[in-house]
């Protein structure tokens, strides 16, 4: 019953999700944009997540494989490459070779401590950052990639110029976002219960055991890492798409890794619902609650001088920071948990 | 071969002062095996009070020499003083963190420690931020860029010197106390195992803040040197020169103090030699990409195995 009522609960929220833009003008405007962006993020957090969250691993450069993503999608379609690879194919491609690289980093990486592999993926993200950036014949430096083509450009459905369409009205992209985003939580929440994903629970509540229970326990970290490489190369496929380029490399910094992090801790380890919701959480702090805030406090007159001390927004990292602190203190499994992570984390407290 | 010669100088400066820096990194992971990511905000914040204290005791009002307002004895004596406050400040406040912070976090999962460590980072960011606003800030150049060695071939300032005097002494002092103190005995001891030290009467929570309290210190004191040496100061410097510091504390094997040394002034010196021969702008990605060779082929760093010592 339990798992009845929280299906149909999807099934709502996607239901006013993919009737939103019909009903709701503002949509079809720079906010579709944002509320796309959302879903890409939220594809992100989902793919660090089976690492965080489901496998115990920190993973502190979730960007640098956004990034790839990104970057893997534009040199496929862009102009100045000779590839103009299909819109689909192309994403394909990316996700898998994200897949590649998180392999490739994983394999001889994974046999080390965590806090070790924290560090290492940490410095896997500043070198990406630093090669994106520097590399300028190919990754077209602090300029980015493009124009990256919109999907099914040049294709013609009953009159309909699918390219054309998907340029102009961002309701185009909400919708294929959303479905990805779609697809993804199911395919996450199918794995979450398959053998692999009690592996990855397993191996994340004690490795020893779990392999004495014959499970390889490299083998299963770095099926996650992969796992969620490719996750993430999806959302940068889909970001470099509705962004029709890659932006600039700052775009996939440490900052943005820790913020996705963030995200999934506050919301709940491991914990699909709780992803969601830390996901809209960070972003909603930054394009709603801030704006609102600040403006609230111009309008109350407490602020004559326009001292930065007195703006909500000055203060966005230490009440992030701080967030964190209260958050592994007193509620380690995060908003919405996963239930047994939270029987866990509890258990190893005093 | 000259060019080169002194681009090994000053990677030597350099990799002391990152040396100072990944002292505390290894302290702390040494004793409860927490990658403090704090320590590089610390020093931003010491080095935020440098700044403020170099005005306040007007030692920053430099002539057309070079040397302050003040005379050069003044200058030695103020900047000793910068050293010393900085010091207690970055030391104060790491204890302080620790207590309200980690040490509730002690039985946990290690992730929460970790986690909490980047939050006090952004914490310590958004303070700094306000200390010092968006923009970098220009450190007054408080010593005279004179060279103290004959001839004009390599340089060696009063700057470089002032990295020797400070680091060198403090080093010294730091593993005489690790050696011979009774302190630094109950160091290595909760170090080892922090049960069996507890049992034999050693306060453990005192012993840990102790080592907070010394790491912080040696940061603190490298943020003075920071910025009378690198001249530029900015509330993001502490995300940079930490990951150095950690690289280097890894490289020399994590939770051993000479290792630190050895590392950082190998990471300086990698560092100033990729900037001269490659660009400075790939500087970051070489440190990096070392970082990541090394934890795969040698996991236990340069000096990681042969030494017992461990703090």
């Amino acid at each position: 019953m339990r798992t009845f009522l929280r299906e149909r609960w999807d099934l709502v929220a996607l239901g006013v999700l993919a009737v939103a833009p019909l009903v709701v003008p503002a949509l079809g405007g720079a906010l579709g944009g944002q509320v796309t962006t959302l879903f890409i993020y939220c594809i992100l957090a989902l793919g660090l997540n089976v690492m965080v969250g489901y496998t115990g691993l920190v993973h502190l450069g979730i960007a640098a494989f956004f990034g790839i993503g990104a970057y893997l999608m534009a040199i496929l379609t862009v102009p100045m490459y000779p590839f103009q690879v299909g819109w689909l194919a192309a994403a394909i491609i990316s996700v898998l070779a994200t897949a590649g690289v998180g392999l490739a980093l994983g394999a001889p990486t994974l046999r080390l401590r965590g806090d070790y592999l924290a560090i290492v993926t940490l410095g896997f993200g500043e070198v990406v950052k630093v090669t994106l950036r520097n590399l300028e014949q190919i990754t077209g430096g602090m300029k980015g990639l493009n124009p990256v083509p919109p999907p099914g450009a040049g294709v013609k459905l009953g009159g309909l110029d699918l390219g054309l369409a998907f340029a102009i009205d961002p309701r185009w992209f909400y919708y294929l976002a959303l479905a990805a985003l779609a697809g993804v939580v199911v395919a996450m929440r199918r794995l979450e219960h398959s053998r692999l994903g009690r592996a990855w629970v397993a191996v994340r509540e004690d490795e020893l055991a779990a392999s004495a229970m014959g499970i390889s326990a490299t083998r299963v970290k770095l099926s996650a890492f992969a796992m969620s490489s490719a996750v993430a190369g999806l959302a940068g496929c889909l970001y470099a798409g509705s962004l029709s380029t890659t932006a600039d490399p700052n775009a996939y910094d440490f900052n943005r890794s820790i913020m996705v992090l963030c995200a999934v801790i506050l919301g709940g380890l491991g914990s699909i619902p709780g992803t969601l919701l830390g996901v809209a959480i960070l972003v909603g702090f930054d394009t709603v609650l801030a704006p609102w805030a600040d403006s609230w406090i111009q309008q109350m007159n407490i602020n004559p001088t326009g001292s930065s001390l007195l703006s909500f927004s000055g203060w966005r990292l230490a009440i992030f920071g701080l967030a964190l602190v209260i958050v592994m203190r007193y509620r380690p499994e995060g908003l919405v948990p996963s239930r047994r992570l939270a029987a866990e984390l509890h258990e190893a407290q005093p | 071969m000259q060019f080169f010669l002194q681009q090994c100088l000053i990677g030597l400066t350099n990799g002391a002062l990152i040396a100072l820096v990944a002292l505390g990194y290894t302290m702390v992971y040494g004793i409860i095996g927490l990658i403090n990511f704090a320590h590089g905000d610390l020093i931003m914040l010491g080095a935020c009070l440098a700044l403020s204290l170099v005005a306040a005791l007007g030692i920053g009002v430099a002539d057309a020499g070079g040397m302050a307002a003040v005379g050069p004895a003044g200058t030695w004596l103020g900047i000793a003083l910068l050293v010393g406050l900085c010091g207690l400040f970055c030391g104060g406040l790491n204890v302080a963190v620790d207590r309200i912070v980690y040490k509730p976090l002690r039985t946990a999962p290690k992730l929460a420690p970790l986690v909490s460590a980047i939050g006090v980072s952004f914490i310590f960011m958004n303070i700094g931020l306000f200390w010092l606003g968006p923009a970098d800030r220009s450190f007054p150049e408080l010593l005279p860029a004179a060279n103290l060695l004959p001839g004009d071939g390599l340089q060696f300032t009063w700057k470089d010197l002032l990295v020797v005097l400070v680091v060198g002494p403090l080093m010294v002092a730091l593993s005489l106390l690790v050696r011979t103190t009774k302190l630094g005995k109950a160091m290595r001891a909760v170090s080892q195992d922090q049960t069996a030290a507890a049992l034999v009467g050693i306060d453990v929570d005192r012993v840990i803040a102790a080592t907070f309290f010394i790491g912080g210190f040696l940061g603190g004191a490298a943020s003075v040197i920071y910025g009378l040496y690198i001249n530029t100061i900015s509330f993001q410097m502490g995300f940079q020169n930490g990951l150095y510091a950690f690289t280097a504390a890894v490289l020399g094997g994590i939770g051993s103090i000479p290792g630190a040394v050895v590392g950082g002034i190998v990471i300086g010196l990698v560092r100033s030699l990729s900037s001269a021969y490659v660009g400075e702008r790939w500087t970051g990605a070489i440190v990096f990409a070392i970082l990541i060779v090394i934890l795969v082929f040698r996991p236990e760093g340069l000096l990681g195995r042969r030494t017992k010592e461990k703090v």
